[in-house]
């Protein structure tokens, strides 16, 4: 588990402001539960009480008996009404606060900054939301309400003990300890054993995770048997450090079940000896090794309990950690509101770096009129995707200034900032649901006419008319089955919808046919039209015709400037064009 | 699953004594409520205090004896159960070892990896418990039923009767919630694939200003989760009210039965008790039993889905003769058609080429370039026609001979955890730190080397993640040198190394002394425009075959990929007129 920064109070603080407004409902359950285990605490002493009328042949107190057994009935009956509501409270509770944190979390990862979101894998905060607050929710909140059972069950049989004989109950007070002592020793005995057994697990699960992925690799370079040598050494030693693990933890119980019978035996012989002398009747030995039975049970749950309830903080803190990240910088209250801008883009002075020792973008500055073409070239890694983080302001600059039309880009709202800009990456990402849907994203009030236009703008029209459901065809999670190319066409559809005044375009590569590719460009072609475009340029014309051209390398803008400036600069660009374009 | 029971031999002996010890352990127990009686009716009654000390001293040897059954018990359920899942991973391990590319690519890697480590643990708990309480709980709940019947028969007949109701309260409920859960569980899955794919596609979503849209679809789904976590909750809640109610209802009708046969004189008071305590030890096991079942149901389950790998067996039969004289590599109408795809990958592909040649594989997405070359190791079997290495059929050559003679460097570039040395030992255990040398300088990557602290000792992290692309894909090709290969294949492995580091490395393998057979697939012309021989791939057709100059002149589809990437002017005019 990852180590975290909320102290073990914060985080029930944190916890506490959660559950306030379910108070009311937990209070209430707590109060079914005292009913619960005081009903059921005084079922036994009923029983002993029934014993008691059924003393021997002509001997039975019919009278008295069913009387007793009327009440058992109706104790019984509320017991289980108790018992029913106090769950179904209980359910209420914990799936609303995990509903709540949830929805929360969700609601602040919206709006965590990119730089969160780009440094933590997306699997962690998946797992803080899901299992993380699962835990949370279990442990804590059934946790908390066993615990508060046990100790209430434990407080109530000490008093109903006492009511029935005080030394007998002193016997099993000084016995029942023992079982605690037992699991404890066994507990602590065993924490290295399963230490040890998960570390191993877990460097079994690192071989195959690697091994199996790869399994073609390891297939191509015949390390089949290696693989095996290796796996087969870890799993030995799994094997064993498992099988001490487990038996030796396995051995709680019986243990726990040992001295409880110790304790049931001492009760019995101190009850029997007592009914002997007449201090206690046979029904109140009954009593008595009922409770036996019982008193050691909540004893053995509340040390579960116990490492449950931490390890529910734990999640918790996970949680809030996550929910507790700082925000992105709010948009500012009095930022001025702009429709449709023109198109104007100048870049002053701008530095930037993602790690502050590392520097990046240095003293940047560059002007753009409304409608042209910008250029971003430059090998692999080489650092095009920051230009786009900080045109749509996904990352801030760190000094300089950005400004659309005029406007600094940070006084105005994101939503209108990005509203004016069209994105289409090469890693093409596509919601689940229909294309409908994908395509009408940025304008969910498109008219049917509209979107059908648009797809036909982005050539994308063919091919959706060709499927199962046409435009309602439900595609799965990032495409499902559709091709590279097919989603990038709709990407570009649905940024024909919309058309905004500036363009952000990732030109593709290398995973789509020439065909499709012919018609990719054709569908920039008529976008860019008139509008201002930045383009991860990767084709040479698509370079040549651009207005300017920014070299990129390492992550800086090292040259900038046309095609033939740049080439008569005999610099950075004109080897790249030569190691490419030349024989 | 019961195939499965093979990995349990060696274990009879345990499977054996645990369960019977632990039957031992039980009718101890049961044997309890007998003794107390006796203390009430002998030692109490009767006033006979030295009764009752023996009694007592009996309940505790009971306890001890218990003790040591159970100790026992635990321990053979323990060893059968963690042998049995070291055998199965160990099992799956080698079968996975023996699977061929078809094979792999049906069931998938995840798959594989669920089955070997989630499944394999819950099938290891399920047995150890099955072994512990499956017989357990039923013996205990049924000895205490015989028991009853041994002190009285109508009496007991109560008991029978709760049992009876017992099992209908629990199984109902079970049956009911098994659905229900799994609809949570979908669900759950649900809110799951929200969040994963809102922050899969974060710059997207954030770029069309859908932040409160999202945030008002996850909290539909998430209110949907719990509507169905509470429907659930309200049946399972039902569960403990309902059985307290049977069995208090039991223990009453019990007293009252027992009381009119005590005033009889039929029965003692002793013997009620006795009847009482057998009520309650029938209550605690029945609720062991039902998680138990629901434990056992899915190691089960487990068990079935890893039985379910086993008996796949590999499409591929071994080949078992020794390569002469590798290098020259022909394809004789060669066809391939994947397992479950809907069209050929490949149709009638036919070329030869002499050792030492180069061949250039080019083509858009999905054309079959990668298909085409892997059939050169025989990681997939041609569907028809065949594929000869130095004239053999690769289907009659042994496997590791082959995958000894062809390097294959993938288009993912994948290092395992290890050192640089350690993977590039993949390519030969015994090379020499000359031959790495060479083949880091062959693959441009000494810089790659000498740039760490440790050199080749250096670590590598899980899939590489401590390199670059470029540098990563540079040691794989580094890895597959190591190999001296006859046939030389890489895959697109050049896609994330700049132009100028592409020729080096070109250039480089061309001046080999011992210059292996080379296809070289991409999708940059520049890449394979020096090749002896060019496969031009369409749709699963050679859509030509020569030179780089004999293409361009006839080949439209070359002439098409070429004038994309090297800027035909007409097209580059056509595309400025636009702006």
């Amino acid at each position: 588990m990852a180590k975290t920064t909320f102290s073990r109070r914060a985080t029930l603080r944190r916890v506490m402001r959660y559950i306030r407004p379910h108070l009311p409902r937990l209070l209430l359950s707590l109060a079914l539960a005292l009913v619960t285990v005081a009903l059921t605490l005084y079922i036994p002493i009923l029983v002993g009480r029934g014993v008691d009328s059924i003393v021997g042949p002509g001997q039975v107190d019919f009278e008295s008996l069913t009387h007793t057994l009327l009440v058992i009935g109706l104790c019984t009956l509320l017991t289980a009404i108790a018992q029913w509501a106090q769950s179904h409270l209980n359910n209420r509770v914990t799936y609303d606060t995990v509903r709540d944190i949830r929805r929360d979390a969700f609601a602040h990862i919206q709006r965590l900054p990119l730089s969160y979101l780009d440094a933590h894998p997306t699997g962690d905060t998946v797992s803080r939301m899901i299992s993380d607050v699962d835990t949370f929710a279990d442990g804590l909140l059934m946790g908390f309400t066993q615990l508060f059972t046990g100790v209430m069950t434990i407080a109530g049989t000490l008093i109903f003990m006492l009511t029935l004989s005080v030394p007998i109950t002193l016997v099993v007070v000084v016995v029942t300890p023992l079982s605690l002592v037992v699991a404890n020793f066994i507990a602590t005995r065993t924490h290295d054993m399963f230490v040890l057994q998960s570390k191993t697990r877990g460097e079994q699960t690192a071989l195959i995770d690697e091994a199996i992925r790869e399994q073609k690799l390891v297939k191509a370079f015949s390390r089949e048997d290696e693989i095996l040598a290796q796996f087969d050494e870890i799993n030995d030693r799994l094997a064993s450090c498992s099988l001490r693990a487990v038996f030796f933890s396995s051995l709680t119980n019986p243990c726990t079940r040992f001295v409880n019978s110790l304790v049931y035996a001492a009760v019995g012989l101190a009850g029997a000896l007592a009914a002997v002398s007449g201090a206690l009747t046979v029904g109140g030995l009954s009593s008595f090794l009922s409770y036996a039975n019982q008193y050691t049970k909540p004893f053995n749950e509340i040390s579960g309990v116990v490492t449950e309830l931490q390890n529910a903080l734990a999640c918790a803190a996970r949680i809030f950690e996550l929910i507790d990240t700082p925000a992105q910088t709010p948009d500012p209250e009095d930022a001025q509101a702009i429709g449709g801008v023109c198109g104007e883009v100048s870049i002053s002075d701008v530095s930037f770096s993602y790690a502050p020792e590392q520097k990046l973008i240095e003293d940047f500055s560059l002007r753009v009129s409304p409608g042209q073409r910008v250029a971003i070239v430059g090998p692999t890694g080489c650092g095009k995707t920051t230009m786009i983080n900080l045109l749509m302001r996904f990352y801030d600059v760190r000094a300089g200034e950005i400004r659309i039309d005029g406007h600094e880009t940070r006084s105005l709202r994101r939503s209108d900032l990005r509203k004016n800009i069209g994105m289409v990456l090469q890693d093409t990402w596509l919601s689940s649901g229909t294309i409908r849907e994908n395509i009408a994203m940025g304008r969910p009030e498109a008219t049917e006419a509209e979107i059908i236009a648009a797809a036909k703008a982005a050539h994308a029209h063919g091919f959706i008319r060709r499927l199962p459901d046409g435009y309602n065809t439900v595609i799965g999670e990032n495409g499902g089955s559709l091709s590279q190319g097919q989603k990038q066409l709709l990407c570009i559809a649905r940024v024909m919808l919309c058309l905004p005044p500036m363009l952000i375009l990732d030109e593709a590569t290398s995973s789509i046919d020439t065909r499709t590719e012919l018609k990719i460009q054709d569908a920039f072609a008529k976008m860019m039209q008139g509008r201002t475009s930045f383009i991860v340029a990767h084709r040479l014309s698509t370079i040549r015709s651009a207005d300017v051209i920014l070299v990129m390398k390492d992550g800086r803008v090292i040259e900038q400037g046309t095609h033939e400036e740049l080439l008569a600069g005999n610099g950075f660009y004109a080897e790249l064009y030569r190691a490419q374009f030349d024989n | 699953m019961k195939k499965l029971f093979v990995y349990l031999k060696g274990y009879g002996r345990e499977c054996v004594l645990g369960p019977l010890f632990k039957l031992l352990e039980a009718s101890f127990e049961l044997i309890i409520p007998l003794l107390v009686a006796s203390i009430i009716d002998r030692g109490i009654l009767d006033s006979d205090t030295g009764h009752i000390v023996r009694m007592v001293l009996l309940m505790a040897l009971l306890g001890l004896i218990g003790l040591a059954c159970a100790v026992t018990a635990q321990y053979f359920a323990a060893k059968t159960a963690i042998g049995f899942s070291s055998r199965l991973r160990h099992a799956l391990m080698a079968h996975i070892q023996t699977l061929s590319y078809t094979e792999l690519d049906t069931i998938g890697s995840s798959t594989l990896i669920t089955r070997m480590t989630s499944d394999v643990n819950q099938v290891q708990s399920g047995t150890n418990m099955g072994l512990r309480l499956l017989l357990r709980s039923p013996f205990v709940v049924f000895g205490a039923m015989v028991m009853a019947f041994t002190i009285d028969f109508d009496c007991a007949l109560i008991f029978a009767g709760v049992i009876a109701v017992l099992c209908v309260i629990v199984f109902a409920i079970m049956l009911v919630t098994i659905p229900m859960n799994k609809r949570v569980q979908g669900q759950l899955d649900s809110v799951t694939s929200a969040t994963r794919e809102n922050l899969g596609g974060v710059r997207v979503l954030r770029a069309f200003c859908k932040e409160e849209a999202e945030a008002r679809k996850f909290e539909q789904r998430n209110r949907i989760l719990v509507k169905l976590q509470l429907a659930v909750g309200r049946v399972t809640a039902a569960m403990n009210p309902l059985t307290y109610v049977a069995v208090n209802a039991a223990v009453i009708l019990l007293i009252h039965a027992g009381a009119i046969r005590v005033d009889a004189g039929s029965l003692t008071q002793g013997e009620v008790v006795a009847l009482y305590n057998y009520m309650s030890q029938i209550l605690v096991e029945l609720v062991k039993m039902a998680s138990l079942i629901i434990l056992l149901t899915k190691a089960w389950a487990c068990g079935d889905r890893i039985q379910g790998i086993l008996s796949i067996s590999s499409s591929q039969r071994a080949g078992t003769e020794a390569i002469d004289k590798a290098g020259s590599v022909s394809f004789e109408d060669v066809s391939l058609h994947y397992k479950g795809a809907g069209a050929e990958s490949l149709e009638h592909v036919s070329f030869s080429v002499r050792p030492g040649q180069t061949v250039g594989v080019i083509g858009g997405t999905g054309c079959g370039k990668t298909s085409l070359v892997n059939l050169i190791p025989r990681f997939y079997d041609a569907t028809e026609g065949r594929v000869l290495i130095g004239g053999m059929d690769v289907r009659r050559i042994d496997e590791q001979q082959l995958r000894k003679a062809v390097a294959v460097v993938p288009q993912k570039a994948v290092l395992f955890k290890g050192t640089i040395r350690s993977n590039l030992l993949w390519g030969n255990e015994s090379a020499t730190e000359e031959e790495l040398h060479e083949a880091l300088s062959i693959a441009q990557a000494l810089d790659v080397v000498s740039s760490k602290a440790l050199h080749l000792d250096e670590p590598v992290e899980q899939g590489g993640r401590n390199f670059s692309g470029g540098q990563r894909q540079r040691l794989t090709i580094a890895r597959a040198l190591v190999k001296k290969p006859q046939v030389l294949i890489l895959d697109d492995s050049a896609s994330a190394l700049d132009y100028a580091t592409d020729a080096s490395l070109r250039r480089a393998i061309r001046m080999m002394d011992h210059r292996p057979t080379t296809f070289i697939v991409s999708q940059r012309a520049s890449s394979v425009l020096h090749a002896d021989l060019i496969i031009v791939l369409d749709d699963g057709h050679v859509a030509g075959m020569g030179t780089h100059e004999e293409l361009l002149a006839a080949c439209p589809v070359y002439q098409e990929i070429y004038a994309s990437q090297f800027d035909a002017p007409e097209k580059a005019k056509e595309v400025s007129a636009n702006g």
